[in-house]
């Protein structure tokens, strides 16, 4: 109820009244119904896990830290083709881009900044290679200024640590791309 | 209209045209949109690429808009069923063969493919074949290829034939086998070259320098003018993270079209190199160490004050790059006339200076460069046009095509690349009667011109020849091909030592810059000027003899390090507001595209905190349109002549002649500092 002016004034309690609050006060009325609920939880089965020697399950689509790939040959998958870049909503990302001595186009910087990025996974999205991927990984931290941002050699030996789940994953959720 | 209009309908519209004109033209005119690869408004039709197919009623097929004149009562749509289907069989059959790197090509963005392909391509290939693949040519240092994006539109072909006038790419094979490459193995020489660029509609032919630098879209386009050539070709500055990535044409009718030269192009690739400047460099005990900007404009400051002191205003001189910009001069003039001298000039390979104050004010070239195409007649005297102004020279192909009779006047026979009317080899020392002599000889019709080019204003004579050309017939327009892009602002601006001189009794007309090569008077300023290579033949020497030399340089080259005492970094055209002036007196002006590499900053703002520090007043500009204004002012109210006294110096005419004909020749690519320091440039040059 909204309508505050049309309230009609509280009448006095009667006699009655103030007795029985007198006795729900003294007799923790209030208090026994509170520990009813806890009663009744105490008794079900627990959602709570507990958190970091259990952990809920995640989908292959997680999208967490990021890294790059590369080919089972060892080559990098990023072509510093730069969509990922244009996508990126947050403007997290910046690449330069160069001519590798073997006439290939090559990113020379990849820097991805934790701060600004908002893990929409755009960049997985727009990349024609499949370079830059959101990993599960989503415990992680930072102890001094600067860390905050991933750089091409961070990206990659992320990849190159997580690539059998990286795989996996993409493997597992190829069929509905 | 003119009577041979025709009406016509395009989707409903209902159009009038010039007869025999093509369909697409008229389209273009009206914003009505019909999609295209080897259609180009400024080559040849050549219909071979089918994607402008339009339905023509009544016409049994679809037919290409760019090879079907209108004509009356014609009806066409663009957008018909049978159109766009037709427009989308086309588009699949050029995917055929095309990759699908766009990716990794750099054309990726900006790619008339890519974008068509957005509007007419199918979601999915239906080709499983193999797809072609096509060997790269290697043209040379500038134009990159990779030839298997190319879909044969020729416009590379035609742009060769018929704006450069030597095929140097060409098409062999057929059909599949169709391939676009040079008939020989060799690169790209000629300087209009890095327009096939712009005209490949793919990633076949693309900017080598830049190539993988950077992306379209995420670069900033500013609107800039080019600085070697007296043409002043607009230009896009593209920038990305507060550096120039590439050069690209702006188009401007009036000037250059959409064409730009190789030099323009590819010159910023000098801009950032090893030898520029982040900070001032003052020198200490005999070596120049690098300092903040307080400590080296007192050091700037002290020397110039103390000099004027000892010897008077007088014992200072100033040189300065024609292709500063005219804020740039004008200021630089009035520090040197507010510290007591009128030793000023810009005109630095010039080495024969007499009668200097009867000439007009700016060197031009005498029209509007639109006019040089209905020229009858034309005579160059001294002009490597295709080396000191490749715009110009195309303009110049353009009327030797289409009639007019265009005669040279050289040293020797060069390759000219359009029908000439005579070429006159001749040593320098004949020029004066062979001019007065080919004037009489090939000048005639309605509008006939005589131009003056590098090597006549570098000739030892210049200043007869000039008088030749003056004392012809009203009806032949004499013009200069001045150095630089911006002689006609530096005269306009009055950076001459007999212009606005001070009224006062103890001034007098300066040391032109030919007097100044030979005795420099005691303090130097040089404002872009590399005296190795910028100034006359044995000036170096002479220079260095300076007791004070101040150079305000982007970089600091090998003289200016063994001899500058104080060395201030500036900033190139792309990192300083300023205006030039270009071969037909157009005001251009422009603003910084980059911010300068560390500490450097725009020569005007060094010249105004140098008479703060000189304690000099009139210098409280704001910004470089206040010192415009200025300087417009005073040209305008200029008298045509300079003061009577001041003749001007020319070298001794006994000398020996290879004293007196020395650097009369300029190669193209070695027309200022930051062409000097483009790697690529220099590379085509050897190649």
């Amino acid at each position: 109820m909204n309508d505050f002016s049309n309230r009609v004034p509280p009448t006095r309690p009667g006699a009655g009244d103030r007795m029985r609050a007198v006795f729900r006060t003294f007799l923790l009325g209030e208090l026994l119904k509170g520990l009813r609920v806890t009663l009744r939880n105490f008794f079900r089965r627990k959602i709570t896990l507990n958190y970091p020697a259990e952990k809920a399950p995640q989908s292959p689509r997680f999208r967490g830290l990021h890294a790059l790939r590369r080919y089972s040959n060892g080559e990098e998958r990023c072509i510093a083709c730069k969509l990922c870049e244009a996508v990126c909503p947050a403007l997290a990302i910046t690449i330069e881009s160069e001519l590798r001595e073997d006439g290939t186009r090559r990113a020379s910087r990849y820097d991805i900044d934790l701060f600004k990025c908002v893990y929409c996974g755009f960049c997985e999205e727009a990349c024609p290679v499949d370079a830059i991927v959101e990993t599960r990984i989503h415990e992680y931290h930072m102890e001094r200024r600067g860390e905050n941002i991933l750089t091409r050699e961070r990206l990659l030996e992320i990849g190159d640590r997580y690539e059998e789940q990286i795989a996996a994953d993409r493997s597992s959720d190829a069929s509905y791309r | 209209m003119p009577d041979n209009s025709v009406r016509f309908t395009v989707d409903g519209r209902e159009l009038e045209g010039a007869a025999g004109e093509m369909l697409i033209a008229a389209t273009d005119r009206e914003g009505i949109y019909v999609p295209r690869f080897c259609y180009h408004p400024k080559l040849s039709v050549a219909a071979n690429c089918r994607m402008c197919l339009v339905d023509v009623e009544g016409a049994p097929k679809p037919l290409p808009a760019c090879a079907t004149p209108v004509a009356e009562g014609m009806s066409v749509r663009t957008h018909s069923q049978r159109a766009i289907s037709a427009q989308r069989a086309t588009m699949e059959f050029l995917l055929i063969n095309h990759p699908l790197d766009c990716p990794v090509c750099d054309q990726g963005g900006e790619c008339e493919l890519q974008d068509l392909a957005m509007g007419f391509g199918r979601d999915i290939s239906r080709f499983s074949e193999g797809k072609r693949a096509v060997p790269d040519p290697d043209l040379g240092p500038l134009v990159s290829t990779d030839m298997t994006r190319c879909i044969h539109c020729t416009r590379c072909v035609r742009f060769g034939e018929e704006i450069a006038g030597v095929q140097e790419l060409g098409a062999t094979g057929r059909s599949e086998h169709m391939e676009i490459t040079t008939w020989v193995k060799r690169s790209l020489r000629h300087e209009l070259s890095g327009n096939v660029i712009d005209v490949c509609p793919v990633g076949a032919l693309n900017n080598k320098p830049y190539r993988f630098t950077a992306r379209a879209w995420e670069m900033t386009a500013h609107p800039t003018v080019a600085p070697h050539d007296c043409v002043g070709s607009a230009l896009y500055a593209h920038v990305l993270r507060g550096r120039v990535r590439r050069i690209v044409p702006r188009e401007n009718e009036a000037v250059n079209e959409t064409w730009i030269s190789d030099r323009d192009r590819f010159s910023c690739e000098g801009l950032y190199v090893g030898d520029r400047l982040e900070k001032p460099l003052v020198r200490r005990n005999g070596r120049l160490v690098e300092t903040g900007w307080e400590e080296a404009l007192a050091a700037a400051a002290d020397g110039l004050a103390q000099l004027r002191e000892e010897q008077g205003g007088q014992a200072l001189g100033a040189l300065v790059s024609p292709s500063a910009t005219c804020e740039e001069g004008y200021l630089l003039k009035k520090l040197m006339h507010a510290l007591g001298s009128a030793n000023i000039d810009y005109r630095l390979r010039r080495r024969d200076f007499r009668g200097q104050q009867k000439e007009p004010p700016a060197p031009w070239l005498g029209m509007r460069f639109a006019e040089v195409e209905s020229l009858d007649s034309l005579l160059m005297v001294g002009c490597d046009l295709r080396g000191e102004a490749p715009i110009l020279a195309h303009r110049v192909r353009k009327a030797a095509l289409s009639g007019a009779r265009v005669s040279y006047l050289d040293l020797a026979e060069r390759e000219y690349l359009h029908p000439i009317e005579k070429a006159i080899a001749a040593p320098p020392g004949d020029w004066a009667d062979a001019l007065a002599r080919a004037a009489a000889d090939s000048l005639s019709g309605q509008g006939c011109a005589v131009w003056l080019g590098g090597l006549a204003l570098r000739h030892p004579a210049c200043s007869e020849l000039l008088e030749i050309a003056a004392d012809l017939p009203a009806e032949v327009v004499s013009g200069r091909v001045s150095e630089g892009g911006n002689a006609a602002g530096l005269g306009l601006a009055g950076v001459l030592p007999f212009a606005d001189i001070p009224n006062d009794a103890s001034f007098s007309p300066g040391m032109d810059a030919g007097l100044m090569q030979r005795q420099a008077p005691g303090g130097m300023v040089l404002m872009g000027a590399e005296p190795e290579f910028d100034c006359a033949a044995g000036a170096e020497d002479a220079l260095a003899e300076a007791q004070f030399i101040l150079a305000l340089n982007p970089w600091a080259s090998d003289w200016m390090r063994q001899h500058a005492h104080v060395v201030l970094p500036t900033a190139t055209y792309l990192e300083t507001p300023g205006t030039f002036v270009n071969g037909q007196l157009d005001w251009q002006s422009f603003a910084a595209a980059a911010p300068p590499p560390g500490l450097a900053r725009p020569a005007w703002k060094v010249l105004r905190a140098l008479a703060g520090r000189l304690e000099l007043e009139g210098f409280g500009y704001s910004s470089p349109d206040q010192a415009l204004a200025d300087l417009r002012r005073q040209a305008d109210s200029r008298p045509d002549a300079g003061p009577a006294s001041s003749g001007g110096s020319a070298v001794d005419s006994q000398a020996a002649e290879e004293e007196r004909f020395a650097g009369l020749q300029l190669p193209m690519h070695s027309v200022d500092g930051l062409v000097r320091r483009s790697l690529p440039l220099q590379q085509a040059a050897a190649a």
